[in-house]
């Protein structure tokens, strides 16, 4: 569903920037057919050099005319300023005595002083720069492989027609202040102090900056982008110093609001934190804000598996043993190598534990090491239990099951077939899905494929 | 004492009992067989692999292709997994949804299983009826999902398409339709002498063998384990739903045949049920992320499918592809006994214990 929409977005955008730029080349063919004079390699510059000098009067001298002429102006200048980027960016280091005047890294305050104050082209630039900046951003969103904030995506679409994208781009941040704000005082209620995460959504836009700094091939661009959410978030900070921390006092009257707003809050963070932590490049750790919840129902359960085992089998024979709350509370035990059998018996044969069926066998290959995973379950006592144990990744090596349970004998097999590990005690360990004859174990994560046809 | 000797049969993989490509080759000495060895995989696709570079709702339509009778649990399960680990509330309209889509589908898959197994035993008739019934359930898949097999319906968070204008009703009108055609069934078949003769007693099984193979569903159940997981185990709304859990002593061929009839009529009855409560409106898709990430970690979640236990495992290391995606498939671990069934039978049991198994291969094979 959500797929389709985006399909939908991008197309959109597609289609107002094929306008955009149609417009725009029209317009410079108006205007190149005023001075034609440079080769057809340069072309480009040589419409963003002559178009921008003429784009001031142009706009000036129809000051009257309405707003749908204005916006598809509007549309064509950003287009333009965006061509210009580009040509400037190709002229850069070969004709510098030529640099006009229009997107130069420095921001809006550079332009008037060489163009005069005109508040049109003004408009314009600040469309153009804005315009950039959503891309950009985008851009960045996609490379981070960040899920975009729903408050965001809508207001970079509507660019064409919203009059000011600068103005919308600024509230979106207010709201993600004032949901800052709001984030704040419910952490202070909940007596803990974080100042890591005051600024969320802006943490995580200026980390999809600086990878699209790194990646995107126009450096204006992005920093055309850079001086737009600086405006923004400046305008924004004042918004929100007046009328942010109002709304939400308003809010956080009620209850409910409150908890609504914490929760969106966390989310955000979690997001931010999950945002940085792509951009650093490393393996995100999803944060454990839930370590302080109450214990699993299953958490008696666990408590006595544990006892009767280590009772019985002595205290070493587990390595962890925990609740695993994403999976539905199962208890989870996790052996030693050289205790996994007898751990195993252990879970079938004891009166008090009883798991008769084995509900699922297999391996995973985690790089580090392999580990087998066992779902069990008692149907004297109805009750799951997952017993698992890593073992060596070069030579994985364990103990078969097959023996304890009979429905071991195929899940076993293919794990061999699939990952390589070798169950010792298997009456029948054969490539049960890929033939004898098949090279490597594919679901090991550095298999490659011995005949590429296949 | 009449001499006979040794010898090898192959049964497979191309053979329209083996309900796909499944070889079994077997020894027999004279008319008894003394070993079976099964030889799958003819239909691996790597299923397990290819989710390793997919996004969640992109092994979707993977799993369709697993079991193809009753796709519907399959899109369910990696479905409800994912929700498990991202902990998503569904709406109740898509619950509803969900729920009536995998019992026609759980219907479908039983009457394939009965007339097929009629079939193998040489009746042929009763296997067009069936097909005549389950194509009227097809239809309203098709109505629900815009496909006849492989749906690809359910996403994480609810389901693709909200049920067109009377889809409802429809459903409602087909289950005093089928009870009827039941009876047909029952008149037609269950008392049939020649039926009886070949499936009375036939491929026995105890409950501890049961348990002991990992068998489950309707193989279990016929031993008389009182087990089901929408019962024991509830998910979705299946708590909401008065039916009961079919059960039989025997653990022969026979009562394999019955628990498979009576479920019908029970499916049947939930959807009775959801016709009565589904709600008149509502959303069909909760508020999920546009990229879906499961939280780093791990979860195996199983439900109850017409072939028995069908689970999903997950591994996750919190990117939108899974890091290990595994499915507990339950034809392939229900077919694990047959060897130990087919030793010491007669050769013309065969398939009428093959049959009784109710295997789908793209199941076995993953």
């Amino acid at each position: 569903m959500s797929g389709e929409k985006d399909l939908d977005q991008l197309k959109k955008e597609a289609v107002a920037k094929a306008k955009a730029e149609a417009i725009a080349k029209r317009q410079a063919k108006a205007a190149g057919e005023g001075a034609p004079k440079q080769e057809d390699k340069p072309a480009e510059q040589a419409l963003s050099q002559d178009t921008h000098p003429v784009e001031p009067a142009q706009t000036a001298g129809t000051p009257a005319e309405d707003g749908a002429d204005l916006a598809k102006k509007k549309a064509a200048a950003a287009a333009k300023a965006k061509a210009a980027a580009l040509a400037k960016k190709k002229r850069e280091g070969i004709e510098e005595e030529e640099a006009p005047a229009p997107v130069e890294t420095t921001p809006a305050s550079a332009q008037p002083s060489e163009d005069g104050d005109d508040l049109a082209k003004k408009k314009a630039a600040a469309v153009a720069k804005a315009k950039a900046a959503a891309a950009a951003k985008r851009k960045a969103m996609e490379l981070a492989g960040e899920s975009t904030p729903a408050e965001e995506t809508p207001a970079a679409q509507t660019s064409d027609e919203a009059d000011d994208l600068a103005k919308k781009k600024a509230a979106a941040v207010a709201k993600a202040k004032a949901a800052a704000a709001a984030k704040r005082k419910a952490m202070e209620l909940a007596g803990e102090s974080t100042p890591a995460e005051e600024t969320p959504a802006v943490d995580a836009s200026d980390d999809g900056d600086d990878l699209a700094k790194k990646k995107a091939a126009a450096v204006a661009k992005a920093k055309a982008a850079a001086a737009a959410k600086a405006k923004a978030a400046a305008t924004a900070k004042a918004k929100a110093a007046g009328t942010g921390d109002a709304d939400t006092a308003a809010g956080g009257d009620d209850e409910k609001a409150k908890a609504k707003a914490a929760a969106v809050a966390k989310a955000k963070a979690a997001a931010a934190a999950k945002a940085k932590a792509a951009g650093a490049a490393k393996g995100g750790d999803v944060s454990p804000a839930d370590t302080a919840e109450k214990p699993s129902a299953n958490q008696p359960f666990l408590d006595k598996y544990r006892k009767v085992i280590e009772e019985n089998l002595g205290a070493d024979v587990l390595e962890d043993s925990y609740i695993n709350k994403l999976s539905k509370d199962v208890p989870t035990l996790v052996a030693k190598k050289d205790t996994y059998f007898k751990v195993a018996q252990f879970l079938k044969y004891n009166e008090l534990l009883g798991f008769d069926y084995l509900s699922e066998l297999h391996g995973t290959d985690f790089v580090t090491h392999m580990e087998v995973y066992v779902h069990l379950f008692s149907y004297k006592n109805r009750q799951s239990v997952a017993l698992k144990v890593k073992i060596d990744r070069d030579e994985p090596t364990i103990e078969s099951l097959q023996p304890i349970w009979a429905g071991a004998n195929w899940p076993e097999c293919e794990a061999y077939d699939l990952l390589g590990i070798k169950f010792t005690g298997h009456p029948n360990l054969h490539r049960i899905m890929l033939g004898e004859d098949w090279v490597g174990h594919p679901l090991r994560k550095d298999y490659e494929p011995y005949d590429v046809e296949v | 004492m009449i001499r006979t000797e040794e010898m090898l049969l192959n049964v497979g993989p191309q053979h329209p009992s083996t309900h796909g490509v499944f070889r079994l080759v077997v020894k027999i000495d004279g008319e008894i067989i003394t070993e079976a060895t099964p030889v799958i995989g003819y239909l691996h696709r790597g299923t397990e692999k290819l989710a390793e570079d997919l996004q969640y709702t992109q092994i979707i339509p993977y799993t369709d292709r697993m079991d193809y009778l009753s796709a519907m649990t399959n899109n369910y399960v990696i479905c409800h997994a994912v929700e498990t680990m991202m902990g998503i509330q569904i709406p109740e309209r898509a619950d509803f949804l969900r729920v009536m889509a995998m019992e026609l589908g759980r219907i479908a898959s039983h009457l394939v299983a009965w007339g097929t197994y009629i079939l193998d035993l040489g009746a042929t008739s009763p296997f067009i009826y069936a097909f005549r019934d389950r194509e009227m359930i097809i239809n309203m898949l098709n109505e629900l999902s815009g496909a006849r097999l492989t749906f690809n319906y359910m996403r994480v968070g609810g389901v693709k398409w909200d049920a067109p204008e009377g889809w409802v009703d429809g459903v409602r009108e087909f289950v005093p339709y089928l009870r009827e055609q039941l009876k047909g069934y029952h008149n037609l078949v269950s008392g049939n002498e020649i039926f009886l003769d070949r499936v009375k007693g036939v491929g026995v099984y105890s409950k501890e063998e049961a348990i002991n193979y990992s068998l489950s569903g309707p193989n279990l159940r016929s031993t008389g384990v009182k087990w089901d997981l929408r019962k024991d185990e509830p998910y979705s709304i299946y708590d909401r739903f008065d039916f009961n859990v079919i059960t039989r002593e025997e653990g022969d061929c026979l009562a394999r045949y019955h628990v498979r009839l009576e479920e019908i009529e029970e499916s049947l009855k939930i959807l009775e049920q959801a016709c009565e409560q589904f709600p008149a409106e509502g959303e069909i898709m909760a508020k999920v992320p546009k990229i879906i990430k499961a939280p780093k970690g791990e979860a195996f979640v199983r439900i109850e499918s017409p072939r028995g236990e069908i689970g999903c495992y997950i591994s996750s290391d919190g990117k939108k592809e899974p890091y290990r995606l595994k499915f507990r498939r339950p034809s392939f671990y229900n077919l694990q006994i047959l060897p130990k069934l087919l030793v010491g039978e007669n050769i013309a049991n065969l398939i009428a214990i093959l049959g009784a198994v109710d295997i789908v291969l793209g199941e076995v094979d993953g």
